[in-house]
């Protein structure tokens, strides 16, 4: 089977988010930049697939030279080969989304996965986005999947539990944490990633449908009262709970 | 021509959820503000509470109806609401941020050639165009977006935007329309509960425990004052990964993002990725023995002391306060 993965390359999540002199988008000095948690638990499946169903695990990534860095660790960690979008200039899901499936389209993976949201935006849709474009079945936030000739199950997590879904291939997975453990890089995977050719081709060109206006970092919040150190500043904090906040 | 604004409102086991009248409150507003014609549509079986949305101030309710479509199918349901919204001319379509309207919403903007904004806490229309507002880096920053797209939908997160019943409001003008569901392709075949749990994405309170607890039995104590207090339980990254709660619980960047009015935090040190998750709370308290500890930075009400001896007190006055 021609397995896809689709990878993003975000900011640490430690990472104190700082916005450049444009006031449209953050200033990435002194931030380091990694896979995606999410693309994670997408690539593991990706090779759980493979070792299930024979094929190849293609890495896919939009954006700049320094995605190659996170589709490396894809290939370390086991992922058969890597191409990269390439797009110096910041694109919204929607163009992301159209690349992406204008690549998967070429190569004819019928089985991909992404992280269920990039933890830079925060859109969650790319991954439906690009399979509506491709005209695939589509299920997002997944915690289990099975796969079985043509047929898919996922259970996916929503509010208060988990919905059990039908489909069919070809399909977009979007992976939840909690659909596997992710493997580590092995040595010998590391070593063999070096060796493996990153394939660079522009990505398809397209316009962005959406604008950022502005980007702000939240107003500081004033630290509130310390009621006490003990128990005993429980009747205090839960008068304060009624009368002031009025929440209890 | 007036533009028209819709709402899509979401059902679940026949029943309409509250935030889907949070997107009718504001479909409302924005309709009385910029005259634009407004109305709303759903998409179910029998819905027991359908008439209760008119009540937020929008009486025209379409209900695309049929006994397969009771339960979640995104290929069915982006099908017949993306043919309705073509075949009307709709302008602009505001869902709710749940796990459905961020599945669905996505999935409706290909079909009908708009752009979508997820998540938004502000939405506003000036000049002749929407700004959204959105947090990114799960609320390290903020962006205000435009849409290019002359249609636009955007998904509202809960418990931001405010439902608010309209004493005006006239009587549900409800029109029902029986829809074949051959596309049910994708579609939710069984629903496995979370056993009696309310969850911490929907939940007004939440009790949220760390590795201050210092172990998975300790837990109880936030199960109890969250049991009293009606409130969801929520954790931090590190206890998720040690295994001492579930993932569904996890709050932060990792896990979710959440808005209650009260937030309270027990042996939580506060880490940046679990603060940008729940920093957006009406409300914080914060009870951890280190009183350095970044979460008093963005807390309200503090205790700097042992949560072992100070969670048992908290519960015994609440429980009094309820009585």
């Amino acid at each position: 089977m021609k397995i896809a993965v689709c990878v993003s390359h975000v900011p640490d999540t430690a990472t104190k988010i700082k916005i450049n002199s444009t006031g449209k988008s953050i200033d990435p000095t002194g931030v380091t930049f990694v896979v995606n948690p999410y693309d994670e638990y997408a690539i593991e499946e990706a090779l759980k697939s493979r070792e299930k169903f024979g094929g190849e695990v293609a890495v896919v990534s939009v954006g700049g030279e320094a995605n190659k860095e996170t589709i490396r660790k894809a290939l370390a960690m086991g992922a058969d080969n890597g191409t990269l979008l390439k797009d110096d200039n910041d694109r919204d899901s929607y163009a992301v989304a159209k690349a992406l499936a204008d690549e998967i389209k070429l190569s004819g993976c019928e089985l991909v996965f992404f992280g269920k949201q990039s933890v830079d935006y925060d859109n969650s849709i790319t991954g439906q986005l690009t399979a509506e474009i491709l005209g695939y079945s589509c299920i997002t936030t997944v915690v289990d999947l099975k796969i079985d000739n043509q047929k898919v199950i996922a259970e996916r997590e929503i509010e208060g539990g988990r919905e059990v879904v039908e489909s069919e291939l070809p399909i977009v997975i979007t992976a939840q944490k909690g659909l596997n453990e992710p493997r580590y890089a092995s040595l010998k995977g590391i070593m063999a990633a070096k060796k493996k050719v990153i394939v660079e081709k522009p990505a398809s060109s397209v316009d962005n449908v959406s604008k950022i206006i502005k980007m702000y970092n939240p107003p500081a919040k004033n630290p509130g009262k310390i009621l006490g150190t003990d128990s005993s500043a429980v009747p205090e904090l839960v008068r304060l709970l009624r009368e002031e906040a009025k929440v209890i | 021509m007036s533009k028209k604004i819709l709402a899509f409102i979401e059902q679940r086991e026949g029943k309409i959820k509250k935030s889907s009248f949070e997107a009718v409150s504001l479909v409302s507003k924005l309709a009385a503000e910029n005259g634009f014609e407004k109305e709303i549509a759903t998409i179910g079986n029998e819905i027991e509470n359908l008439s209760e949305a008119a009540k937020y101030g929008v009486e025209k309710i379409i209900h695309f109806k049929n006994k397969n479509l009771a339960d979640y199918s995104p290929s069915a349901y982006s099908e017949i609401l993306s043919n309705y919204i073509k075949e009307n001319s709709v302008d602009i379509v505001l869902f709710s941020n749940t796990s459905l309207g961020r599945d669905l919403a996505p999935r409706v903007s290909i079909q009908v050639e708009s752009g979508v904004i997820v998540d938004c806490t502000k939405l506003i229309f000036v000049d002749g165009d929407f700004i959204a507002t959105r947090p990114v880096y799960a609320g390290k920053a903020f962006v205000e977006v435009k849409l290019n797209t002359p249609r636009k939908i955007f998904t509202l997160r809960p418990n931001i935007f405010k439902a608010v019943l309209d004493q005006n409001a006239a009587n549900a003008n409800i029109k029902t329309v029986e829809v074949n569901s051959s596309n049910v392709k994708t579609r939710v075949v069984s629903f496995k509960k979370s056993e009696g749990k309310l969850d911490v994405a929907e939940a007004e309170i939440i009790v949220s425990g760390g590795r201050g607890m210092k172990g998975p039995e300790n837990f109880k104590l936030i199960e109890e004052l969250a049991e009293t207090l009606n409130a969801a339980v929520g954790a931090s990254r590190a206890v998720v990964d040690a295994g001492w709660r579930p993932h569904s619980e996890q709050v932060g960047q990792t896990g979710k993002t959440v808005s209650p009015s009260l937030y309270i935090a027990c042996g939580i040190s506060g880490a940046i990725q679990h603060m940008a998750g729940m920093s957006s709370a009406k409300y914080i308290v914060a009870i951890n023995k280190d009183k350095e500890a970044p979460i008093f930075s963005i807390a309200d009400y503090g205790i700097a002391g042992d949560l072992f001896e100070v969670l048992p007190k908290l519960i015994t006055e609440i429980k009094k306060l309820k009585s």
